[in-house]
């Protein structure tokens, strides 16, 4: 078992002709993910590694059952495709485009809430992967291996140093949530699937600058994790009012510092690592 | 990007948001001239992106145009919590009966828009938040239905504005919400939105944060960019499109993904402490790809900046492997020594990750006498806390 993406997952990849779609898919086949479609409009009728492109998604899922979708088109297409997406009535759609205008991203976010049975990953994320069992999105396969640890994370190259540094024990599910500041899946949504989750065992919650979704998650961890969880959260030496690469991470007045989340999370009882390293050294601790 | 006023002023007019009559001016003698087309009493506003600017002296009333070019004088190049200003704006003065607030900003918890409306305007709103919360209306907008007039009307009954003012607040509202939704805004904000004794409602203050992911949709917010007030180092990194923010410090920065970067700084700072307050001397993200060409640019503004003592090349190999990462970085060395820039700052690299062993070996049988190979980020970051701060106090001793 393993949270949203398991070995049911029949994927389809909406810009799959495009360079870092037919990329990436390569990568996902790869490590064993069932790629089922590809969909780019107005190439219908090619195909990509012998996996069939459909010119739109409700053909692609009526052809091939896909139920996860992963989105590589450009910002300017993207609230287009997630929409068609949810429109085809696919229960997850993971958003890798970096850059998708954030009044697009909340438009497309309450049309999946209105719509009801979508859920959003990302946008501006690497993915979710549940290691051995299949793959959506970016997130490199062969840095880690199946486990009992579950791990959510805003930062994709966090997530992929993390699952490095903890090879040896492994993971049950990886979840990049992304930097934007809308996102469809947050950390609470995260820290309850891994609650829920028979397979995993303890969690590591990887936060950074900007927004308040860390704090929130230490109070829903307070009230409803009982489950070991570490936290990491980066950002201590970022000026106010700079955006640090990702477009959520800025802090504004004193709202939105890396000392006030790892505040809220060691209140709750979550032992928070001064650097990745030491965090999974804490991880290591919990699980040994 | 946040917007000075008077550029938030201009989105303000073009939507059909009520602003008195105003020009932005640079000079003692713009300012003058300005006011004599005005013909009446005006207000001469330093231009500067941080508030607090009327306690500061920046924001001073004039009677006369040569009275304005002295207020000018006084205000131009003045140093406002650490901003100079550069420009007043020039503007008619008002008379005010009653001072409100009205915003509407991106609610990142709720993943939609907030309206925000208060009686109590013309002071920090986040202290009419803390002190006096009753006073504050917020009214979430959905991010597809948003501001209709019902909508509007909900809000300004909400806030308890009075009854001669509503009408013309919620229409107000309603332009206000064009601007955050046809410009791409993440918060616009009206702070004194002002009733005037005859009865008319003018937005006589205003500030704007424009999103940077929808530029490509708004050709001309490129005239909005600041360049005086812009890190010349920061603006040669955005002519070679990477993701660069000037810190001050000595070890300059070169890292793939925002988060890890974000680690990395804060590691080089712990470590720092250790040899005499050693900081990061920037944020660059070269992404995930990290090709030759990317890391030679990355490479290039590091060692540009005259604060960089020494340079941490931190690189987790995950989507590109660490041999070819290893390949760039000994790539990048040699294309600035034929740029005619040659490296001359030791650099510490710590590349981990897919293929870690052979991108270390490629690293190491270069032989580069300026690169040097640490495995671990912790005790990367140490090093070369350690020699930024022996090339520092070599320069001071």
């Amino acid at each position: 078992m393993a949270i949203w993406l398991d070995g049911s997952s029949r994927i389809l990849v909406q810009g799959m002709t495009g360079s870092e779609g037919t990329k990436h898919t390569r990568r996902m086949v790869a490590s064993g993910a069932q790629v089922v479609a590809g969909v780019t409009p107005g190439k219908a009728g090619e195909s990509v590694d012998g996996i069939p492109v459909f010119g739109d998604v409700a053909k692609a899922v009526e052809a091939t059952g896909a139920n996860v979708s992963v989105v590589f088109v450009p910002p300017r297409f993207a609230k287009a495709a997630v929409e068609e997406s949810v429109d085809a009535g696919l229960p997850l759609v993971v958003v890798i485009t970096e850059g998708i205008p954030v009044h697009d991203t909340a438009q497309f976010f309450q049309y999946a809430i209105n719509a009801g049975g979508t859920r959003i990953i990302g946008p501006n994320c690497p993915g979710i992967i549940s290691p051995g069992v299949s793959n959506a999105g970016i997130i490199p396969a062969d840095i880690t291996k199946a486990g009992r640890i579950g791990l959510v994370s805003k930062s994709g190259t966090l997530t992929y140093q993390m699952m490095y540094e903890l090879r040896d024990i492994g993971f049950s599910t990886a979840v990049g949530i992304g930097g934007d500041p809308i996102i469809g899946t947050t950390h609470i949504d995260c820290l309850a699937a891994f609650q829920a989750d028979p397979d995993t065992d303890a969690i590591v919650m990887i936060g950074e600058i900007g927004g308040d979704a860390e704090e929130r998650a230490a109070a829903y961890i307070k009230d409803h994790v009982t489950k070991p969880v570490v936290g990491y959260v980066a950002g201590f030496t970022a000026p106010e009012g700079k955006t640090m690469g990702h477009a959520g991470a800025i802090v504004s007045g004193s709202a939105g510092t890396a000392a006030a989340k790892q505040e809220a999370l060691e209140a709750v009882g979550v032992r928070v690592g001064r650097t990745p390293s030491a965090t999974a050294r804490l991880m290591r601790e919990l699980m040994s | 990007m946040d917007l000075y006023e008077y550029q938030a002023k201009h989105l303000f007019g073009k939507h059909g948001v009520p602003v008195t009559a105003g020009e932005v001016c640079s000079t003692a003698d713009a300012a003058r001239e300005a006011t004599r087309k005005i013909g009446s009493a005006v207000v001469v506003k330093a231009q500067v992106k941080v508030g607090g600017r009327g306690k500061a002296g920046g924001v001073k009333l004039a009677d006369t145009p040569d009275d304005a070019a002295d207020k000018a004088a006084a205000i131009l190049g003045m140093d406002i919590k650490g901003h100079t200003v550069y420009r007043v704006l020039v503007t008619e003065a008002s008379d005010i009966a009653e001072e409100y607030y009205v915003s509407f900003l991106l609610d990142r918890a709720n993943r939609a828009f907030l309206a925000m409306a208060s009686v109590a305007g013309g002071v920090d709103i986040e202290e009419v938040a803390a002190t006096r919360p009753d006073e504050l209306a917020m009214i979430r907008v959905d991010a597809l239905d948003g501001c209709t007039p019902e909508k509007a009307q909900e809000i300004v009954e909400a806030a308890g504005f009075p009854e001669a003012a509503k009408a013309q607040i919620a229409r107000i509202l309603e332009q206000l919400w064009r601007v955050l939704v046809e410009e791409d805004a993440t918060l616009v904000e009206v702070n004194p939105l002002v009733l005037t004794p005859t009865g008319t409602v003018l937005a006589l203050d205003g500030k704007v944060t424009l999103d940077d992911n929808a530029h490509y949709r708004h050709a001309s917010h490129a005239d909005f960019v600041d360049r005086d007030n812009t890190d010349p180092i920061e603006l040669r990194a955005k002519e070679f499109d990477l993701n660069y923010v000037k810190l001050h410090g000595e070890v300059g920065i070169v890292g793939n993904g925002a988060g890890l970067v974000m680690s990395t700084l804060d590691v080089v700072a712990y470590a720092g402490e250790e040899f005499g307050g050693i900081k990061p001397a920037n944020f660059l993200d070269i992404g995930g790809g990290a090709s030759a060409g990317v890391m030679a640019n990355g490479l290039d503004i590091v060692l540009n900046d005259p604060e960089v003592e020494a340079v941490f090349v931190n690189v987790f190999g995950g989507i590109t492997s660490c041999d070819a990462v290893a390949d760039g970085i000994v790539q990048a060395m040699t294309m600035l020594a034929e740029r005619g820039e040659p490296v001359t700052k030791p650099i510490v690299c710590r590349i981990d990750g897919n293929n870690a062993v052979e991108g270390r070996r490629i690293l190491t049988e270069a032989e580069h006498d300026l690169i040097e190979l640490v495995d671990t980020m912790d005790d990367a970051a140490r090093r070369v806390a350690e020699l930024a701060a022996a090339r520092k106090a070599g320069k001071q001793g």
